[in-house]
């Protein structure tokens, strides 16, 4: 087990710049998952970890040493690749103990590990297939388990679960949280699934366009997102964004959505937004979950108003409201016996307290 | 579909509609129109496989002149004969080592190919098809030339270093090499190309995975290379040692058996035996003997490929 330091690493292929100097410190024990849409160098960064690609430019240290030209043999790590790349020639127990075999092992400790991370994952009885006899969530178990008995320093999943089904995902996600919490191996996991980023990692780093874009727990990126990216990415469904500008108005600070509807700041708001250039135009970011029914009692910074619906989503324990404001589409989410309807006028709450503000153009949150 | 559907009572009485009408029926099956359809592909293959090769059968139990029926006589004389065996060692080691190396070449010479970038791969894949596509016999006579003892190419180039000349198809040693280095230079375009799909098929991934697990090139090669391309490894062995067993055209025009049948196969032997000799049934004799060889071959090769199954 050891840390992960990147520091200013770089990728480029020919013309293209896959990977922008990013700097990112993974300290032991820690699951880490890099996040963010196809394309946006995550895997390359993993990859470049693993050694399965040269580094254009920068560091990549494992427990302290520069591995920059390590061949991925000798840097202790293992890894889990999606479509799980088990040789489909050995059995279970063959393709678990393929790593340590090369290694000449004895053969009594390579038994023992196999039989150990078997019972761990819950593939005692499968020891003795071969891969095509197994089904996906099988495979991916294997494949986990061939990471386990290695005992690396490093653990690197590279897209695991995008190849099952959405009912097994879910297993398996909860089974990875389960062995990371036995194992306590340093993780980075890469997927462009961000239910899987939350609910997995200790910290996630958002990358978009060969950056990182932000770094932090779950929490403080669903709640203290940086940029705008973020705040889209991370949610489902994903944050609203409404064009907006400040007025004052009688000497309380408002925010003007459109030419009929504009709500006072509450307190800390408005000392926090008070001195933005009133002429800037911003975004108001908001979650689903702040724009609800009329409660019935006031609240402060809850302000209501009225909305026609476009379209109604029952999900069951609630049902998500689209409605469109000055032609941006608005989704919030309602209890499901607010007698939301397709098509019928509804008067709707907005709770103040949990906006955001962006600035429109460079899309960073004030 | 009605007229399949008359209870069997109200037919009975009119045989010759009932005819008719399973006429139509056994037309309007699948199986049947797809029996009309290969017919034309089944009658070429009676035409010119079975009805010759039963008719060698019998050829092979027919004395010289053809008159007489004199059961296993020919091959009784051939069991006798020195030359006969001189030609199953020939056949054996020709085409035994012709494949080694045609598989063996072909599976290096596909691994540089498939490590060249795929912009400039085609290029490199058509060319080192050439010697495959080029109708053997044609490439042989220029082979001849390159092969000539006293003005060829080759024994030009040697005598730069002080070497030959060397009597290319003079010698038997020589000439058996020759046979043998030509019909490599033919065929390994074949497991390259064979091989190179292969190797395509197996997934970057594996390569990876074994690169973590410690594995190193020797390792790959030995672990995930071979063991993934078995099949195709012995299909295309099996059925290149069919054709090589079979060969005729190499050895004929480079040596046409000599020196002193010294370079003789089963095909050119029964050849020369047959026609030229005018024994045809002595010559049929010979040629039958490549069935049992290579029926053999094929039984264990193909045994473990139905026993692995496709692992993938």
């Amino acid at each position: 087990m050891a840390d992960v330091s990147l520091r200013k690493v770089v990728k480029r292929y020919d013309e293209v710049e896959a990977v922008r100097g990013i700097d990112l410190d993974i300290s032991d024990h820690e699951f880490i998952v890099l996040v963010g849409p196809s394309g946006c160098g995550k895997s390359t960064t993993l990859r470049m970890i693993a050694g399965l690609e040269d580094i254009t430019d920068g560091d990549i240290t494992i427990d302290g040493d520069v591995v920059n030209d390590v061949p991925p043999k000798d840097r202790d790590i293992a890894m889990v690749f999606q479509n799980y790349a088990l040789y489909p020639h050995m059995t279970v127990a063959e393709n678990m103990s393929f790593g340590l075999r090369l290694k000449h092992y004895p053969k009594a400790e390579i038994k023992a590990r196999v039989t150990e991370a078997a019972r761990l994952l819950d593939i005692t009885d499968l020891i003795d297939r071969k891969p095509k006899q197994l089904s996906g969530g099988q495979r991916q178990r294997v494949a986990m388990g061939r990471a386990i008995v290695r005992n690396p320093k490093v653990f690197l999943f590279d897209e695991p679960l995008s190849n099952l089904d959405a009912k097994l995902r879910v297993q398996m996600r909860i089974e990875i949280k389960k062995v990371h919490q036995k194992v306590r191996t340093t993780t980075v996991y890469v997927t462009h699934d961000q239910v899987e980023a939350m609910t997995l990692a200790d910290r996630v780093v958002v990358m978009n366009n060969g950056r990182i874009e932000q770094i932090g727990t779950p929490n403080e990126l669903y709640h203290r997102p940086a940029t705008r990216f973020v705040a889209g990415f991370i949610g489902s469904p994903a944050m609203n964004f409404m064009p907006c500008r400040l007025e004052d108005a009688g000497g309380t600070l408002t925010i003007r959505l459109t030419d009929r509807i504009a709500f006072p700041l509450p307190g800390p708001r408005a000392a926090r937004y008070t001195a933005l250039p009133r002429s800037e135009g911003l975004l108001l970011g908001i979650r689903p979950e702040h724009i609800t029914e009329k409660r019935p009692h006031a609240e402060p910074g809850i302000e209501s108003f009225d909305a026609v619906l476009d379209v109604t989503e029952p999900m069951g324990m609630e049902t998500l409201v689209y409605f469109t404001l000055d032609g941006i589409q608005v989704c919030g989410r309602v209890n499901p016996g607010a007698g939301a309807k397709d098509g019928a006028p509804m008067r709707l709450a907005i709770d103040l307290n949990n906006m955001h503000l962006l600035n429109e153009a460079t899309g960073v949150v004030l | 579909m009605v007229d399949v559907a008359f209870p069997p009572n109200r037919v009975a009485g009119a045989g010759g509609t009932r005819k008719r009408s399973s006429l139509r029926t056994a037309l309007k099956r699948k199986s049947t129109t797809a029996f009309l359809m290969t017919l034309p592909l089944i009658l070429l293959i009676v035409i010119l496989v079975i009805y010759p090769a039963f008719f060698s059968l019998h050829l092979a139990t027919l004395n010289k002149s053809m008159q007489r029926f004199v059961g296993l006589g020919n091959f009784e004389f051939l069991f006798k004969r020195d030359t006969f065996w001189l030609v199953v060692k020939q056949s054996c080691i020709f085409a035994l080592t012709a494949v080694f190396f045609k598989a063996l070449i072909g599976f290096i010479v596909a691994h540089f190919v498939h490590n060249i970038p795929a912009k400039g791969q085609r290029k490199w894949r058509g060319m080192l098809l050439v010697p495959w596509v080029i109708p053997p016999a044609m490439s042989t006579l220029a082979w001849l030339w390159l092969f000539d003892p006293s003005y060829s190419a080759f024994n030009y180039t040697l005598s730069f270093f002080g070497v030959g000349p060397i009597p290319w198809t003079g010698d038997a040693a020589w000439a058996r090499f020759s046979v043998i280095l030509v019909n490599i230079w033919v065929g390994a375009p074949f497991f390259m190309i064979m091989y190179l799909a292969a190797l395509k098929s197996v997934p970057d991934q594996l390569y990876e995975a074994a690169a973590i697990d410690g594995a190193n090139w020797w390792q790959r090669i030995w672990y995930v290379t071979l063991p993934m391309m078995r099949n195709i490894i012995a299909i295309t062995t099996l059925f290149s040692l069919i054709v090589t067993f079979a060969n005729f055209d190499i050895v004929r025009i480079l040596t046409a058996g000599g020196p002193l049948d010294h370079t003789h196969i089963f095909a050119t032997w029964a050849f020369r035996v047959g026609i030229e000799g005018s024994d045809v049934p002595l010559g049929a004799s010979v040629s039958l003997f490549m069935l049992p060889i290579l029926a053999i071959a094929a039984i264990f090769i193909l045994r473990d490929i139905n026993k692995r199954g496709n692992e993938a």
